[in-house]
């Protein structure tokens, strides 16, 4: 499904260099996390993956079921499958949750040659996502992410992800600000988007959310390369040492 | 409080070529020959007038109007799906064939220049009046020359709530035309009415419009601005609100040369609401300004002004907004918020809010920013799936939603945001 080929990225702006040489490989039909410490460049891949401004790719590739990524504007990228869901969800004062969800879901059914959904349609797929993410139908109304709680917007996202069904779907922190019950949630909400023609890539501080969604494949982020590779079992490593022992093994 | 004097010969050449209309009753001609008095004295703006700081006088000081072109327009009018009494104007001439039937239930509609050749009662309080209360602490001249010279124009008087709205559509058919409308309108005690305004109306526009709105009466006014982009124009609104009444007005400009839109409310009675609101969008050379003044005169009374503006490509958007306060004119809540969106490096936006309050218990806030389209929450619409104009044009709608939920009816203000949303797609790049 992501392919993601020595990527090199640094900041535009500064002379930074970020991500120094990214290797990984997520097929179709498996969940892999992505673990590491704060500022080890783990939100940079998940945006330059979504096509953000402001990084230059110096080196390496990325391709999205054989599809060079990185010559796509982000629209294109959304409409290809991939699906980023935002570590801090942005808030859009004066758009509406509802109109904005529909206007993006058309734009991709338009990319893709399909129909527009009709507005009955919509409103029945709409509630019945919100519903069994207990997301409240008044939420659906207000501006998207406006006044929303941290656990709110998080739950929006995944109620997003299940409106768009992507292929390729990013989870960048989902589960930092969320309950224990609202964790559940946002499990099951991935859990039952699991299947043989998508793949996930969760990025997590926390074995927790692995419990709920079990990962095939666990990779350790440090100072923008994985570094290590390994079964679920690593995150529970990583869950009673911290990372000083990886860093120092692979140092 | 008059103006610098220009010289006084392009004063008198700017008036030069107009007359009053024949056959005027004594009072209307006692209010014009008054205006022309007034108009005198004050003169004409100058470049370093403090009142026209951001705005070049010039096209409206000259004697004769700069021509513009005349644009078909493929699109529908707005407002055409609204049952409406509609008032054609070409060129600045009442159109009757093309005009509805002026008679309405609720609604007393005449032409100018009859109902200025007789003695209406409601009028004598009305034309000229408003205008010249409206003429301190600053100067409006081409509002003077209005009531002096109009030739047309209607007078409406509201006594019920009239549900369906009157709608002053302009045509422009001639690119030399340089047209004079007045309108008069009185809203007697609890009745209701809405004028809608829509249409191009001539190479030069001076428009003037007077509003008296009785104790408990509600005038709603919604117009829309645009599409002769070659257009110069300056209008005034004038109101004085009785107590417990309620005036509302919203102003959709888009593009022309140079469009002034000024507005005198008084709220004369206890507990008045006042809210005038405007969303502009300019892409291009185009200048606009929304000059408000706001005079609370009594107690306990309401306004509001909010005004946005989303320029680019070397338009120019200038807000000028003062709420005065006078002395006794207690629990005063006034809130004025005016704010621009600059596409583009090439774009500017002029803003002088200004409170000048002489009673101590009052609530008045006022704001002006100036700000670019937020990129994070463009990248956001964009993951996705939005094309980034898509994703552009809806955070453009967003930014003009406060000023546009101003307008009270629900369909007004999805013919407005239709307009909008047409004038985006046509200025995308
Ligand atoms: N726009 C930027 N300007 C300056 N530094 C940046 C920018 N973006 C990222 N960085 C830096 O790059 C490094 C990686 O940041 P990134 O957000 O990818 O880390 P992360 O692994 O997601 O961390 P966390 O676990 O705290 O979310 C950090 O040192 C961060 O400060
Ligand atoms: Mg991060």
């Amino acid at each position: 499904m992501l392919k993601i080929d020595n990527l090199h990225v640094r900041l535009e702006e500064e002379e930074k260099a970020i991500l120094r040489g990214v290797d990984l490989y997520v097929p179709a039909g498996s969940v892999h996390a992505i673990m590491g410490p704060n500022g080890s460049g783990k939100s940079t891949l998940a945006y330059v993956l979504s096509g953000r401004d402001g990084y230059e790719v110096t080196h390496g590739g990325v391709a999205l079921e054989g599809q060079d990524l990185l010559e796509l504007e982000p629209e294109e990228r959304a409409a290809a499958g991939l699906f980023l869901a935002f570590q801090y969800p942005v808030e859009i004062p004066g758009v509406g949750n509802m109109t904005f969800l529909r206007t993006a879901l058309n734009a991709q059914r338009k990319a893709c040659g399909g129909e527009e959904v009709s507005a009955a349609d919509f409103l029945k797929l709409i509630r019945d996502r919100a519903k069994s993410l207990q997301i409240d139908p008044e939420m659906l109304k207000r501006p998207v992410n406006v006044g929303f709680s941290g656990g709110e917007k998080k739950r929006n996202e995944i109620l997003q992800m299940a409106v768009l069904e992507p292929k390729m779907c990013v989870l960048d922190e989902t589960d930092s600000g969320l309950d224990v019950d609202a964790m559940r949630l946002v499990a099951d909400g991935v859990n039952a988007l699991r299947d043989e023609g998508r793949a996930f890539l969760v990025i997590t501080h926390y074995q927790r959310l692995l419990n709920h969604i079990e990962p095939d494949v666990v990779h350790i982020m440090a100072d923008g390369r994985i570094v290590k590779t390994g079964g679920p079992d690593l995150a529970l490593e990583v869950e009673t040492n911290g990372y000083a022992d990886i860093l120092q093994e692979v140092a | 409080m008059g103006l610098p004097v220009r010289r006084q010969e392009d004063v008198e050449a700017r008036i030069a070529h107009l007359e009053m209309p024949a056959g005027q009753a004594g009072w209307a001609l006692t209010a014009r020959t008054e205006a022309v008095s007034r108009y005198l004295a004050m003169g004409l703006p100058g470049r370093r007038d403090e009142y026209w700081r951001f705005t070049r006088p010039d096209d409206l000081n000259a004697p004769q109007a700069p021509p513009a072109a005349v644009v078909d327009f493929k699109e529908a009018p707005v407002f055409g799906e609204i049952d409406r009494l509609r008032i054609v104007f070409r060129d600045g001439v009442f159109d009757a064939e093309a005009s509805d039937d002026l008679s309405c239930e609720g609604l007393e509609i005449e032409r100018l220049q009859s109902a200025t050749a007789h003695d209406i009662h409601w009028l004598r309080d009305v034309y000229g009046v408003l205008e010249g209360r409206g003429q301190e602490p600053v100067a409006r001249p081409f509002a003077a020359l209005n009531t002096a010279f109009a030739n047309d124009g209607i007078v409406i008087r509201a006594t019920d709530r009239v549900s369906r709205p009157v709608n002053l559509t302009y045509l422009h058919e001639n690119p030399d035309s340089d047209a004079i409308l007045h309108f008069a309108i009185k809203v007697e005690s609890g009745a209701d009415l809405t004028v809608l305004e829509n249409g191009p109306a001539a190479a030069r526009f001076n428009k003037c419009m007077e509003v008296d709105v009785a104790d408990g009466g509600a005038f709603h006014h919604v117009r829309a601005q645009g599409r002769d982009h070659e257009r110069r124009a300056v209008t005034h609104m004038f109101a004085r609100l009785g107590e417990e009444s309620a005036f509302k007005s919203f102003t959709l400009t888009a593009n022309g040369v140079l469009t002034r839109n000024e507005a005198f409310i008084e709220l004369v009675g206890d507990n008045a609401v006042s809210h005038i609101a405007g969303a502009a969008v300019g892409d291009g050379d185009f200048h606009h300004d929304d000059t408000v003044f706001v005079v609370h005169d009594a107690v306990g009374c309401e306004s509001r002004q909010v005004f946005k503006k989303v320029l680019r490509n070397g338009a120019v958007g200038a807000f000028q907004g003062k709420i005065l306060v006078k002395e006794g004119a207690q629990k005063t809540d006034g809130y004025q918020i005016s704010q621009s969106l600059l596409l583009d490096e090439d774009a500017q936006f002029l803003a002088k809010p200004e409170l000048e309050i002489y009673a101590d218990d009052v609530a008045c806030s006022h704001g002006s920013t100036s700000g670019a389209i937020d990129e994070d929450a463009l990248f956001y619409l964009q993951s996705r799936g939005l094309p980034r104009p898509e994703a552009q044009d809806l955070l453009v709608l967003a930014f003009l939603a406060e000023a546009i939920e101003e307008i009270e009816s629900e369909d007004i203000a999805e013919d407005i945001y239709g307009r909008l949303k047409g004038w985006l797609q046509r200025h995308r790049r």
